[in-house]
Parts: C-alpha cells; sequence; structure tokens
C-alpha cells in the first residue's frame, strides 16, 4: 500500500519528464536539427500501439484463455511484411497531399468529399471512445490497486459518486497534458516532433517496467520461468492455459484477432497519425517493419510467466487477473517495483490517449467543423487561428470526458480486452476503402460512403448496441430473442449465424457489407473528372508523384495570399512559409506581385495541413478571381505528363538498347581481329612446319643426285631419311586437313557403342613401333571386361595414337616408361596415359591444347611434332562431350587424362 | 524496380507463409500440454516462428550490397 501523495508526486514528476522531452524535441526541430529522424525513434514510436490494454490486459487474458492474447501482436507483425509496399505508398500519398488524418487521407482519395471526412471522422469518434475509456478505467483501476492493496482476500472498494471517482481526474489531466502537448500551435504539416519524442519515451518506459516485473516475478519470486512453468503443469486447471481449447470462440476467433490487429496496426486514427502523418522519412519504414515486431515479441515474452506466478500466488482469492501486474509485486512487499510497473502502465495509457486525442480532435476540427463553419459569413473574414486552436481544445476535452462517460456507464461491465476489440473492429472498417482504394482506380466515392455506412451500421448493431444491453441501457430481450421479437436478427445471431464468438460475428458481417457495397456500387457506378483524378493521383502516386497538377488559373495577389494564409497559421508563420517558397524559387520579394498558380497551390497546400483539404480548397477559391481550370483539362495535363514520361521512358530503353548492341559490336570485331592474327599465325606455322621436312627430303635427294659415287650404305640411309620426312609431311598434311574439318565443322561422325579396351588394344599395336624404335616401355592397365561408350571409333583411336606418341616424344630414350590405363566409375569411362618425362609447367598445362602449341624450354632441336596433335584430341574429345585435361608436376612426368560417358549397356554389365 | 519487385514477391511470400503457420490448423498440432526445454510447446513454436519470421523481413529489406549488385544484372541479361 502506497500512500497517495507518493503516488501523485511520483505521477506528475513523471508526467514532468514527459513535458521536458516534448519541449525539447520541438526546440530541436525548430533549430532543424530533428532528434526523431531516425529508425529508431520512429519504430518506438508506433509502439503508441501498445497501450495500458497490453500492459494489463495481456496478462488478464492470459490468466483467462492461456494464447489467446498473442493474436494482437502476430497481426501485427506478418502485417509488418506489407508496410514496405503498403504503407510506403500511403506515405508517399499522404506527403505529396500534405494530408494529414485519415479521414483527410480517405475523403482525398474519393473526389475530396467533405461527406466522406465527415463519415471516417465519425466512425473514428465512436469507435475510439470505448479505447479511450479502456485506457481511463485502467490507470485509475492500476491507481486504486496500488493505493488500496493489502492482501489477496481484498476486495476493490466500489466506484462511488462522479467527484470521488480517480477516472474522472485523470481523465482531466489528460485532457489538460493532451492540450498543452498537442495544440500549442497550428502546424502546417501537423506534425509534432516533441510529442513523437515523447511517445518514444514513453515506449521505452513501459518496455522495461514490464520487463523489470517479468524478471522480479520470474526469478525472486520463483526460480525461474520453467519452475512456474512447472508447477503450472502439475494444476489441471492451470496446464489447460497451454492449450488452445481455452480460447472462447476457438480458431475463428483466433483468425479474426489477428485479421483485426492487423488491420489495426495500419489504421487505428492514432496508429495512422504516427506510422503516416509524423513519419519523417520513407526509408524508416524499412527498418521498423522488423524491428517493431522485435519490440511487440519482446514486451509478450513474461506475460505467460506473470500470469501463471499471479494464478498459483493467489489461488482461491478472486484478484481481478488484470491487476497481477501490479498485485504480485505488491503481494511480495516490493513496493518500489509495483510503483515502477505503475509508471508503465501510465506511459502506455498517457500515450495512446495524447496521440489519439490529437489525431481525432484533427478530424473533427478539419473535417466535420471547419467545413461548416467556413460556410458562415461571419467566420469567412476574421482572424481564425485562435477558433482553430479552441475548437481543437474544446474536441479534446470533449472525447476524454465522452470517454470517462463510456467508462463510467458501460466500461465497468467489461474486461479490458473485450473493449479495446471493439475499438479494433470499428477502425477494420477503413481497411477497404484505403486499400482498395489506393490500387483500384474505379472505386467510387458512392462506394466509399456506401461500403463506410454499411460497415458502421453492422457495427453498431452487433457490437456497440449489445453493450448499451448488456449495461442495461436497454433491455436486454434484444440480445434473446432480437428486436420486437424477430429472432433472425438477434445482434449477436444475424440471420441465425451462431457459430462464431461476438467478435467474430461482428466482423464477418461488417466487412462482408462494407466491402460488398464498396465493390458493388463501385462497379455499377459512373466516376465524375474529380473521381477519375484524385483515384489516378492516388493509385499512380509513384508514377505521378513528381508531376504538378496545380488547379488554379484565376488571379490574385500574393499579399492575399499571405493574409488568407495569417488567419489559419498566425502572421509569423504565414510569412516564413512565405519566404522560404521565395528563396526556394529564386524570387527576390513577393510583395504586391501576381501570385504565379505554382504559388497558389503551394499556399493551398499549406493550409490543407492546418484545416483539411476540403476547406482549404474554399478558402482558397474565395480569394483566387477568374475561373478555377476545369478538371477535365487537369486530367489531361496529368495524361500529357505521364505520356511524357512514357516516351522518356522509353528513349531511355532505347539508348540502352543501343550502347548494348554497340558493346556487342564492338566485341565482335575484338573477335574478328583475333580470328585473323590467329589465322596468319596458323599459315605460317603450317608452312615453316611444311618446309622443316621438304627442305631435308630435297636436300638429301639433291645429294643423292649429284654424288652418283655413294656407296650402297650411305644411299640406303639417305633414302630412310627422304622415306621419313615425306611421312612426316604426310602426316602433317593429314592432320592439318583432318583440323581443318573439324574446325570447319564439315567432319562426319560415327556414333556407335565402341569398346575402349579395343580402342586400347589397337592404338596400342599400331604405335608399338615407335615405342621399341626408341626403346620406350608401354604399360597397359586395363580391366577384363568391356567399356562402352558411345563415340566415334575412329578418332577415339587416334586420340589414344596422339596422347602416345606424345608421350614418346617426351621421353628418355632407354628409361622411358608410359604407362595407359582404363577404368570406369560414376557413369564415366577414364583413360589415363602417364610418362616419366620432364614434366609440364603449371603455367603451360592450359595452353598445350591449344593450336601449334610447342614447349618451350625442352629441348633445343626442331620440333617434335605438328604441335596440332593435342589440339585435334581436345576437339575430338570435346565433340564426344567428354573432358581432358593434363596433370603434371614438372620433373615428374605429364598424366594426360580424358573421360567420356559411359553408354549404358556398361554401365548395367 | 525489379529488385524493388522482386523484394516485394518475397514480402508477400512471407507474409502468407507466417499467417498459414500461425493459423487453423498447423496451430493446433501444438495444443498440447507437453514441455519442451521446460516451454509448452505452443508457446515455444509460436515464439520460434514470430522470431524466424523477424529474422526473415529484417534479411529481406536490409540486404544492402546485393540488391545494388541486382540491379546490374538485368541488363546483362538483355545483352545476351
Amino acid at each position: 500500500m502506497l500512500q497517495y501523495w507518493v503516488i501523485l508526486v511520483v505521477s506528475f514528476c513523471y508526467l514532468g519528464i514527459l513535458f521536458a522531452i516534448a519541449y525539447y524535441g520541438d526546440k530541436r526541430a525548430e533549430a532543424g536539427r530533428s532528434i526523431i529522424s531516425n529508425p529508431y525513434v520512429y519504430t518506438l514510436s508506433i509502439a503508441v500501439y501498445c497501450t495500458a490494454w497490453t500492459f494489463y490486459g495481456s496478462v488478464g487474458r492470459s490468466a483467462t484463455t492461456g494464447a489467446g492474447f498473442l493474436p494482437i501482436y502476430l497481426g501485427p507483425t506478418l502485417m509488418a511484411a506489407l508496410w514496405w509496399f503498403v504503407l510506403r505508398k500511403i506515405i508517399r500519398i499522404a506527403k505529396v497531399h500534405r494530408l494529414t488524418s485519415i479521414a483527410d487521407f480517405i475523403a482525398s482519395r474519393y473526389a475530396r468529399d467533405p461527406l466522406v471526412g465527415e463519415i471516417v471522422t465519425i466512425i473514428s469518434v465512436a469507435g475510439i471512445l470505448p479505447y479511450i475509456s479502456l485506457q481511463l478505467k485502467a490507470v485509475s483501476t492500476s491507481f486504486i490497486v496500488l493505493h488500496t492493496f493489502q492482501s489477496p482476500s481484498h476486495i476493490m472498494p466500489p466506484t462511488g459518486s462522479i467527484w470521488s471517482d480517480t477516472a474522472l481526474y485523470v481523465a482531466l489531466l489528460m485532457a489538460v497534458f493532451a492540450i498543452l502537448f498537442g495544440t500549442r500551435h497550428i502546424d502546417a504539416s501537423e506534425r509534432h516532433e516533441g510529442i513523437v519524442a515523447a511517445i518514444a519515451f514513453e515506449s521505452v518506459v513501459k518496455l522495461i517496467a514490464f520487463g523489470v516485473a517479468g524478471i522480479f516475478i520470474c526469478f525472486y519470486l520463483f526460480a525461474g520461468p520453467s519452475e512456474l512453468v512447472y508447477d503450472a503443469v502439475q494444476s489441471p486447471q492451470l496446464s489447460k492455459l497451454m492449450k488452445l481449447e481455452t480460447l472462447p470462440g476457438g480458431y475463428a476467433s483466433w483468425f479474426t484477432l489477428t485479421f483485426l490487429s492487423m488491420m489495426a496496426i495500419l489504421f487505428l486514427p492514432r496508429q495512422f497519425h504516427i506510422l503516416v502523418v509524423e513519419n519523417v522519412n520513407e526509408e524508416h519504414v524499412k527498418t521498423a517493419s522488423w524491428l517493431f515486431p522485435l519490440y511487440l515479441l519482446a514486451i509478450n515474452l513474461f506475460v505467460l510467466p506473470i500470469s501463471l506466478a499471479g494464478l498459483i500466488l493467489f489461488q482461491g482469492w478472486s484478484v481481478d487477473p488484470d491487476t497481477y501486474l501490479l498485485t504480485v509485486p505488491l503481494y511480495a512487499d516490493q513496493q518500489l517495483i509495483a510503483l515502477f510497473v505503475f509508471l508503465g502502465g501510465l506511459s502506455a495509457a498517457t500515450g495512446m490517449v495524447i496521440v489519439a486525442t490529437i489525431a481525432l480532435s484533427t478530424m473533427i476540427c478539419n473535417d466535420l467543423v471547419m467545413p461548416v463553419l467556413l460556410r458562415i459569413r461571419y467566420f469567412q473574414l476574421r482572424d481564425l487561428r485562435d477558433v482553430l486552436l479552441a475548437i481543437r481544445r474544446g474536441s479534446i476535452l470533449g472525447i476524454l470526458l465522452l470517454g470517462y462517460a463510456y467508462f463510467r456507464f458501460i466500461g465497468e461491465s467489461y474486461a479490458l480486452v473485450t473493449i479495446g476489440l471493439v475499438s479494433f473492429a470499428a477502425a477494420a472498417q477503413f481497411a477497404p476503402v484505403i486499400l482498395i482504394g489506393i490500387y483500384w482506380r474505379r472505386a467510387s466515392r458512392r462506394g466509399a460512403i456506401a461500403g463506410l455506412l454499411a460497415g458502421f451500421a453492422v457495427w453498431i448493431y452487433t457490437l456497440l448496441l449489445p453493450s448499451f444491453a448488456i449495461s442495461g441501457w436497454i433491455s436486454t430481450s434484444i440480445l434473446d430473442s432480437g428486436p420486437f421479437g424477430f429472432k433472425f436478427l438477434e445482434p449477436y445471431h444475424l440471420f441465425g449465424l451462431d457459430m462464431f464468438d461476438p467478435i467474430t460475428h461482428s466482423v464477418f458481417w461488417s466487412m462482408l457489407a462494407n466491402v460488398g457495397f464498396l465493390v458493388g456500387v463501385s462497379l455499377f457506378d459512373r466516376q465524375n473528372a474529380m473521381e477519375r483524378l484524385q483515384a489516378t493521383l492516388f493509385v499512380d502516386v509513384f508514377r505521378h508523384g513528381s508531376i504538378d497538377t496545380r488547379q488554379w488559373s484565376g488571379t490574385t495577389t500574393v499579399s492575399e495570399l499571405k493574409d488568407l494564409v495569417a488567419r489559419f497559421m498566425g502572421f509569423n508563420h504565414a510569412n516564413k512559409a512565405f519566404a522560404e517558397y521565395a528563396a526556394k524559387h529564386n524570387i527576390a520579394s513577393l510583395n504586391d506581385v501576381q501570385a504565379d498558380a505554382n504559388l497558389v497551390s503551394f499556399a493551398e497546400r499549406k493550409l490543407s495541413g492546418a484545416i483539411g483539404s476540403a476547406s482549404a480548397r474554399v478558402m482558397i477559391s474565395s480569394v483566387v478571381k477568374g475561373e478555377e481550370i476545369s478538371i477535365e483539362e487537369v486530367m489531361n495535363i496529368l495524361d500529357e505528363a505521364s505520356q511524357l514520361i512514357e516516351y522518356s521512358h522509353r528513349i531511355e530503353e532505347k539508348s540502352r538498347e543501343l550502347e548494348n548492341a554497340t558493346e556487342k559490336l564492338r566485341a565482335a570485331n575484338k573477335r574478328l581481329q583475333e580470328l585473323d592474327r590467329l589465322k596468319d599465325e596458323f599459315l605460317s606455322t603450317v608452312t615453316h612446319e611444311l618446309r622443316t621436312p621438304l627442305t631435308s627430303v630435297r636436300s638429301f635427294s639433291e645429294i643423292l643426285r649429284d654424288n652418283p659415287s655413294l656407296d650402297m650404305k650411305e644411299r640406303q640411309k639417305f633414302l630412310d631419311i627422304i622415306v621419313k620426312e615425306s611421312e612426316r609431311l604426310t602426316r602433317l598434311i593429314n592432320q592439318v586437313l583432318d583440323f581443318a574439318k573439324i574446325e570447319s565443322k564439315s567432319a562426319v561422325w560415327t556414333r556407335d557403342s565402341v569398346d575402349l579396351n579395343k580402342v586400347i588394344m589397337e592404338a596400342v599395336s599400331s604405335i608399338s613401333q615407335l615405342f621399341q624404335e626408341n626403346s620406350i616401355k608401354l604399360k597397359k592397365v586395363v580391366p577384363d571386361e568391356s567399356i562402352f561408350v558411345m563415340a566415334d571409333r575412329d578418332r577415339l583411336i587416334q586420340v589414344v595414337i596422339n596422347l602416345l606418341s606424345n608421350a614418346v616424344k617426351f621421353c628418355e630414350p632407354g628409361i622411358g616408361r608410359v604407362t595407359v590405363r582404363l577404368s570406369a566409375s560414376a557413369g564415366n569411362a577414364r583413360v589415363e596415359v602417364q610418362d616419366n618425362g620432364p614434366g609440364i609447367h603449371p603455367d603451360e598445362q592450359e595452353l598445350i591444347f591449344e593450336k601449334f602449341h610447342q614447349l618451350k624450354g625442352l629441348h633445343d632441336e626442331k620440333p617434335r611434332g605438328s604441335g596440332l596433335g593435342l589440339t585435334i584430341s581436345h576437339r575430338i574429345i570435346k565433340h564426344h562431350g567428354g573432358n581432358i585435361w593434363v596433370e603434371s608436376k614438372p620433373g615428374e612426368g605429364a598424366k594426360f587424362i580424358f573421360e567420356l560417358a559411359l553408354t549404358d549397356t556398361s554401365q548395367s554389365s | 524496380m525489379a529488385e524493388s519487385k522482386r523484394q516485394n514477391e518475397r514480402l508477400i511470400v512471407l507474409l502468407i507463409i507466417g499467417f498459414i503457420a500461425l493459423n487453423y490448423p498447423l496451430l493446433s498440432l501444438f495444443s498440447k500440454v507437453k514441455l519442451v526445454f521446460g516451454i509448452p510447446v505452443l508457446y515455444l513454436y509460436i515464439f520460434t516462428v514470430w522470431s524466424v519470421f523477424i529474422g526473415c523481413m529484417a534479411v529481406i529489406l536490409e540486404k544492402k550490397s546485393s540488391s545494388s549488385l541486382m540491379n546490374h544484372l538485368p541488363k546483362s541479361e538483355k545483352s545476351e
């Protein structure tokens, strides 16, 4: 039990800190050094999603339904996957059109129709009131618990008269706080950097508070979460919480909650405000998409252990599970921790209330009150800045008092979670008009109005009305037997649908009505020009974003415009804005000049930030004389501009293609030159190769002719040389012809099943003479069975002969040893020819298969081959789809290897 | 543009997988009183899927080096 004054002093100190942070944030923003312009603050500010409901209600829900609290956090996690392309598009649209609330956004999409904005505002207010009352309830309950809790047997005092009700004072305090924070001045962009900073700070506080309570309960009161879980499993009552069967409504409810929270994270007015309006940089969405789910995960880690702890400690007593987070530390006499938890809850509640009331007051002011006020002559000419602020402050106070009323008369009979879900279901009504609206051009104004109204009506009938009945405002007979005895109209079982819990039931019918009317009406509707224009601007925002769609051709003076802006934003503000505009567009002075269309639309955007796009339009048209450009003309401008963009895209494409073609041509040319060079080289090498044997044939023939006296022995020797050299010549010419054939691809290839064993045998026998002459030993290692490959037999023999004669060339006569080895493995036949010659340097191993490559530095004598043998072998093996390579180390001989795919017959044998 | 499209496709597939993994009927497989590492198997499953989902999202969104590399790829594909 804590004294009143302790709690109050701590709370006020805390609120003071918040205010200081907000003040500092605003100051920094004015100085142009934003403290919120980073993805982390953005992420933390999104965590305004976690309200007092998360803080106290999750534990309460977990205590009764086990995992039932999780879909509320899984939904946003899943939805975050879509942020990068859905949310980014929404942000871009809102930035381009200066939209400052969800009502403004939807109204602007549907032909800037004020009626749409009004409907959205009304749905928002009706839907969010329960949520705000929920926060009041949470704060006042936690305050009372902190003040009065003594033991588990203690029973909470009943709420007394209004004047002794803490919730009323909480509501008033929050109203003051929100007014101080949110309506200090009217800003064109409707951004509140200071508040975002404060909200981010609150998010840190609530996470830490929850974590501290969790760690304390798990590790100090119990010996860790596993002990808690173990205790719980022993009890049949608690072990049920490990399963999903305790979830009311079962898996359908789980699905609905996931869906609702997916929509809520984007379309609750306060989430829209934080995510879209307060966004500084689209890129921040990227980090927030995964960091925010991480925050949710972290804040939910201790929910189950805490609720189990509460259930175990307070077994047999009636302690409200929603208060476990406070009562468990209090029970253990840890008042400091309880106080910290209270601050966390206060953070959660104030954060939500501030942002929600600011968002709602902006909507009420811009979309509900201003359109009406501006029609009244009296207001058209006055300085409206004070009026604007008064409306906003009044609506903040009004919202909170209404929230209090809801809490006082209805909220008591509900648990925290149910109230929150009613609000979620209301926010989900915005999902179809936005999601369909930003992707489907044909979604029309009438469709949107019909969809919104239908969804809203179903929501009222199936969720709000029953809540009135339950709290005794109207007869409960409507729940049991339907209105006027029409059984099929029962609010919880519409048309006899009785398989769902109330929330799922309501979401199903309202979404069906909403989407059905939106799509159905749109399909049969004819859009007018304004609708088509806005739809195009929204759907194609990434294409048209930079296109100027000014819609004013009339004339007005700069000073008139400036006066108009000043009436809403204050003289200093307007001066500054216009000076900035002049600086940006290099205009020396803006005084008494005719305002051009650009300046008019600039002023309109400024105004629409402050009073909403619909009102801004009305105001601008009051000072601009002359005709407004017709919307058809704007559409034409848009079309022309997008055509231009299209053209420039196409030109870019063409020039890229040209560049590519040039690149290809250059490469082809280079290749041609290379081939030409190779051909020359080939010719000169071949002629050189041919000349050597020819020369020796000729010179020996001349010797024989000129010296008839030569003895037989000499004569014989010379003739032998002549024969040998002519043989070499023939061989060379044959090889060149062969090579030319293979190269020109005119060679005829046969393809049979060939036994490699026999191929090697034949090759060896035809070359054995050469081995004997050079006295080099040839060893043959072949398996007994046949190895079949699909190949051209003669060419394969040629390859083996080439490799063998190549080996002979590099072996020292007398000590030379050559081994030919055949093996088969893994679908491949492998032939190796190994010698013990000088080996091949690694640098040369790649080159030796090239034309006329002859090993350098080994022998100075005349070349020993055409230089074509290996090249031809290489081509042949490649032609058969095989592989040929060499393995060698200098000084240790060389091993030539080729592999060919086995045919099936040899594989099976 | 092509790369951001790929990124979007990946994110949508991730969302679908996540939605299936965290709903009936897959969820019902883990709805039983059983402890793994001292954690109820239902919670272990949900929190694991949750963490993996976040991890995947971070990888998809924050992958910078490859996205700049990918931007050049379509050009070279065309030239072939």
